[in-house]
């Protein structure tokens, strides 16, 4: 079983594939990471030797932020924001779109659920 | 899209000259009052108090250093929510 960075990859996917369930490595990144390794792309998790695994996972160790580490900064960076009183700092607060989104309607990823309120006035059609 | 690294950040010019002159003389420290809402805060700011305008009043900002880079409007919001009919207190 392949173990990086504390996550257990898909033994039967692609390398490419396979390496994207880092939290952190997306397509590119992965390829990148396969091509300085020097492993084919195509080949599949479970055909990994230990000599390509340490490859890869020293690779990742040196050059790239990962998971927990990565989590973190995202997170220190949001606290950043909301600790100097900025707009972008307020939007995180509040819940609501950071980046100038709409949000008369949708905005339902950052709003949440809708929550419905009773009685509330229906518009009426003219 | 960003502004071109050529120019350097944009700061109101009559803005940088009063910051400047109060970071000279601490004596001259008042609160700068600007309607500039759209220049960056530059690290000459730092420990100054800024009053910002918002469309109907100077909103004083305290700068400090996590805020360089940042424009001097996001600290004065523009808009007020006093919240929805019926939604009481949620704080």
């Amino acid at each position: 079983m392949a173990r990086i960075a504390g996550v257990d990859l898909p033994k039967n996917k692609r390398g490419e594939i396979g390496l994207t369930y880092i939290y952190g490595i997306g397509r590119s990144t992965a390829r990148k990471i396969l091509e300085e390794a020097g492993i084919d792309y195509n080949k599949k998790v479970m055909d990994w030797n230990d000599e390509e695994l340490t490859k890869i996972r020293t690779i990742i160790n040196d050059k790239y932020k990962v998971e927990g580490a990565l989590r973190s900064e995202v997170q220190m960076n949001i606290k950043r924001l909301m600790d100097i009183g900025c707009y972008r700092g307020i939007r995180h607060r509040l819940g609501l779109p950071v980046r100038g989104q709409s949000t008369k309607n949708n905005a339902r990823t950052r709003k949440g659920k809708k929550k419905t309120v009773a009685n509330k006035k229906k518009a009426t059609k003219g | 899209m960003s502004r071109s690294l050529k120019k350097g950040p944009y700061i109101h010019y009559k803005l940088e000259k009063k910051v400047l002159e109060a970071q000279a003389d601490p004596k001259k420290r008042g609160v700068i009052k600007t309607w500039s809402r759209a220049s960056m805060i530059s690290p000459d700011f730092v420990g100054l108090t800024i009053a910002v305008h918002n469309g109907n009043k100077f909103i004083p900002v305290y700068i400090t250093e996590n805020m360089v880079g940042h424009k001097l409007g996001e600290f004065a919001p523009t808009r007020t929510f006093r919240g929805h009919a019926g939604n009481k207190a949620k704080k």
